[in-house]
This record gives C-alpha cells, structure tokens and sequence, in this order.
C-alpha cells in the first residue's frame, strides 16, 4: 500500500500540491489523471523520491519516502521514467538485464540471467535482443523500459506518461502489458495518463487531481462522468457509457 | 575479457618497446632512465586524460565533451602567463620544478573544488549548469590571459608559448611520483566505479529508480576528474582538448560497448598508444619540430576518420 499524508508541495514559490492525503492499495492499475499543471507527475515524483518531499509523508508499505535508503527503496519500487532516452548506446538485452541491479551490484549470478532471460521471452523482446535502443521503435523502446522494471522484480512499478509519443497499437499494447503484471505477478502499477480512456478502459483504480487538489478517486465508472470532464479540465466533451464504461467522446 | 584489450594492451607494448629502442645510440645506462622516465609519463598522462574524458562523457551524458571544457587547460596556462609576466622568464624558469608543480596543482584544485561546491549546492539542472559555467569561466581565464599575453616582453612571450604546450621532453622524476601517487589511486577508484558508471549513463532518473543516486556518485567522480585532470595537467602541461575527444571516441570504436568495464581499460590503453606513438613519432621522424599535440591531433584525427568511414561501410 502506498500512503501520502498531508502532502503539500512547492515549486519556486508556486504551490504545486496542496495537502494531499490518499491511500492506494496494493494490487491493480491506480492511474493519476488531470489536467495540465495538476500535479499528478509532482505527486508521481514524489512517491518515486525523484523530487525532495517538503511537507507531509509517504510511505511505501513500511518504508518511509526519505528515510528509507535508495538501494533498499529500488528493490521493492521500480520507476519508469517520462523519456526514455538514453544517451548510452545500449542493446535491448543490456538495458533489460539493468533491471536486476539493485539486487547485485555490478556482480550478477545465474539467478539474475535467468530473469533477464525471463523478462526478455515474456515482453516479446527475442527478435530485438540484440539490437540497438536507437534502432527500434518507440514503442518497443517503451516496451524493453518495463521489461528492465520487470526484470527489477518489484512489488510496486511508477510510470509517468509512457504513452506520450506512441500510436494506438503501441499504447493498446503497453497498457495490456502493465494489466497482465497486475493481474498474473500481483504488481502495482500506479500510472500518470494524459488521456481518460486508457485510464477508464484499464485502470482499477483513478486518482483525479485538480490545481494541486484531489478532485475524485475511486472506479472509472465512478470517476468519469460529464461532471468531472467539466469541472476539473473544464470541457463539455460527453461521456457514453459502452458495455457499462465509460467513454469520453472527444 | 574482451579481446580487442587484448591487442590494445599488444600494441601498446609494441609502442613502448619501439619508443625504448629505435635509434637508440650510447650507453643503455643512459637511455634506459632517460626514455624510460618519459615513457613513464607518456603511459600515466594518456591513461588517465582518457579516463578522464570517458568519466566526464558519462556524467554529463553527452559524447562530445571533455572535462578541459572545465577550464583546467586555460587556468594552467593563466598562471605560467602571469608567473612570467610578474617575474620575468628568467626568474620564473629559475623556480623550483616542486615549487611549481605544488602551485599549479593546487590552483587547479581550487577551481576543482569551486565547480564541485557549484554542483552540490544547486538543485536543478545541475550538470548542464556546470558545463556552462565552466564554459563561461573557460573563455573569461582565455581572454585574461590574452591580455596578459599583449602585455608580455615579445621575448618573454616565446617562453610563455614554449611552457604552456604539453612537453614530455623533459620529465622531472620526484613530480612524476608524486603524479603517480594521485593517479593510480584515482584511476583505481573510477575502476571500482564501474558498474555504478554504468548504471548512471541510463540517465537521473532511471539511475536513481535502480537505487543509485546520480549527485553523489557525479560528485565522486568530479573528484576523480579533477584529481586526474590537474595532475596530468601540472605534470606535463596542457594536451589539447581534442586529444580525450579522439581518445574516447576511438576507444568506443575499437570496443563497441558501453560498458565500463571494458570501457574504462580501452580508453585508457587507447591513450596511451596514442601517446607513446606520437612522442615517438616526434622524436624521431620530426626531430621534435612541433608540440606533441599537433601530431597527436594529426594522427589521432585522421586515424579517427578513418574508423568512422569504415565502419559506415561496413
């Protein structure tokens, strides 16, 4: 379970969050949506300790954000970051085989093999495995980063924004990786999405933030509606429901 | 191991025994120290300015930077220019080879130092500002000095020309201990480095999810950039900026990866081939007619190019 306790956050002066306490349990697909400026990547970074905490508390199970060291942190919490771009020249089982090095230092054994191989087979990476992060496609890319988060062997997985910049086969096929590792492995996957229908059709679970503040939580079906598109992005676009989901019609 | 290091550490055994040997006349009494003593610098300062450069290219994520960007270069060639200035070249070449290596090493430590102060304090950015600011504080010592330079006694300034080339014609044997003793350590250290080197070329944010934080390990390894840099630097004086570019570039093609491990050793044997080459190349096919930067510069560029066009080929 991942706890944020009266979080507020500040940016140069400009207050980002404001007195945020949410809980999201463990297990399923929780994504955190808004509207530009909202604060759901803050709120993201924050969990992922990727920016220094100023008020309030989080806490990753038991492990406090902060007091907890970053080495313990990354074996319970892996984070996929907004762009993936490296400025190494890697092969896709290079960066895979990453994943496993919070757990051996620089030193792996069979053990950490095996699950590189494991993760290689079950992302569908095989064919790429030895060619160059620059030579493929961005949602391969996208697809080789959670491979290495996988391969992390992790309870929890952030991700900000990945389907930025991918096509609709691409994101269809990340965010039905991510509901696998939720459903098959037990993961908990927190997610910032920009659009409301990835979030509606594979989330559990949505965190809605407006101007720093928590606006909704709880199912898509509860979540999504005609009020919400207009009061927190201040839109008119409809919501229809299809096989009981919702659907924001744009 | 990887067996390109392999023939880089054949060829730069081949390298050392040409340099020792070719055209080698009189006693081997002589000779022996002599070159070997220079051989001995060659070897220390291209392994640990290619080192150097690979080690900065990896924390700032970006292949086309050397840590003279920094200004160590420009700051060593400032106080040879005011020494002289101040002292004239007659008194500044009467100081006592301690004397000096201890000054400059110390003030290039200090502006070491001042950047790394720069990099713990600020919270965003951080890297790109420090590149910046060693930019700016590069082409402001290059400019003072160039007004130092206008002032100087034309005579006074061909001395000041002559010091502020690297030179391995005549090394100083407690300074090249005293060199050895910084740069092994150092090197040593960014050795042990290398899986955490590794991790931190995948950039902050990912570095920081596999439980590495990027600030304190950049600062280590500033450290490390300064310690190598500056001593190298006081040693022999200024290699060309563009010497680490070719090194780090050719040690990335004559091993195609980006792991450290590998990495780091190549680099450090592809300086020193280099080196060892050029000086001997100087020596005695040029009779000492030029910098050893230039013909490094000329060589190494042109052999650079070749790889490159190769490889698009192939």
């Amino acid at each position: 379970m991942i706890r944020v306790d009266q979080v507020s956050h500040q940016i140069g002066g400009t207050p980002i969050l404001h007195d945020i306490s949410l809980e999201i349990p463990k297990g399923g697909i929780t994504a955190l949506i808004g509207p530009n400026g909202a604060g759901k990547s803050t709120l993201l970074s924050l969990m992922a300790r990727l920016a220094v905490l100023q008020q309030g508390a989080i806490h990753i199970d038991e492990m406090q954000i902060g007091k907890v060291s970053d080495r313990e942190l990354a074996k319970h919490l892996a984070i996929m970051a907004q762009s993936t771009h490296v400025s190494a020249r890697l092969r896709v089982e290079e960066l895979v085989s990453f994943g496993r090095y919070p757990w051996h230092r620089g030193r792996p054994g069979p053990r950490d093999n095996a699950l590189v191989e494991a993760a290689i087979e079950r992302f569908g990476l095989t064919p790429m495995r030895h060619r160059f992060l620059d030579e493929i496609s961005g949602g391969q890319r996208q697809r080789a980063f959670v491979a290495m988060a996988f391969a992390q062997d992790t309870d929890y997985l952030l991700l900000d924004e990945p389907l930025n910049n991918l096509d609709i086969a691409g994101a269809r096929g990340l965010m039905r990786l991510l509901r696998q590792m939720a459903d098959e492995d037990g993961k908990t996957v927190v997610i910032v999405l920009h659009d409301i229908n990835y979030a509606a059709r594979f989330a559990d679970r949505i965190i809605a933030l407006h101007e720093g503040r928590l606006a909704a939580q709880g199912p898509a079906s509860e979540v999504v509606t005609d009020a919400l598109l207009r009061d927190v992005f201040g839109t008119d676009a409809e919501v229809s429901l299809v096989d009981g989901q919702p659907v924001v019609l744009v | 191991m990887h067996r390109r290091l392999i023939w880089l550490l054949l060829a730069l055994v081949l390298a050392c025994a040409v340099y020792m040997t070719y055209g080698a006349k009189g006693s081997w009494s002589f000779l022996l120290p002599f070159r070997g003593q220079k051989l001995a610098a060659l070897v220390l300062v291209g392994a640990s300015l290619s080192v150097a450069t690979v080690l900065f290219q990896t924390i700032t994520g970006n292949r086309i930077l050397t840590p003279s960007i920094m200004g160590f270069d420009q700051l060593f060639i400032m106080i040879q220019t005011v020494l002289i200035f101040l002292m004239g070249s007659a008194e500044y070449v009467g100081i006592p080879a301690l004397g000096l290596f201890a000054l400059n090493i110390g003030l290039m430590s200090v502006l070491g130092l001042g950047l790394f102060t720069l990099l713990r304090r600020g919270a965003r950015g951080e890297m790109m500002r420090l590149v910046l600011t060693g930019i700016i504080f590069g082409v402001f010592l290059r400019s003072a000095t160039g007004f130092v330079q206008r002032l100087i006694d034309p005579t006074e300034f061909s001395v000041v020309t002559t010091v502020t080339y690297a030179r391995f014609n005549t090394v100083d044997g407690t300074l090249l201990v005293l060199t050895t003793l910084v740069t092994l350590p150092a090197l040593w250290a960014a050795w042990r480095m290398r899986a955490r080197l590794d991790v931190l070329g995948l950039g902050e944010t990912t570095a920081l999810g596999l439980g590495e934080p990027p600030r304190r390990s950049q600062s280590m390894v500033l450290v490390l950039i300064c310690a190598l840099v500056a001593s190298a630097t006081a040693l022999v004086g200024p290699m060309a900026a563009f010497f680490g570019l070719i090194v780090s570039a050719l040690a990335h093609v004559i091993t195609a990866t980006e792991r450290h491990a590998v990495l780091l050793p190549s680099a450090a044997l592809t300086g020193a081939v280099v080196l060892v080459g050029g000086q001997t190349l100087l020596e005695r096919v040029m009779g000492l007619a030029t910098p050893i930067s230039v013909v490094v510069e000329a060589v190494g560029g042109a052999l650079f190019l070749f790889l490159l066009l190769k490889r698009r080929r192939a």
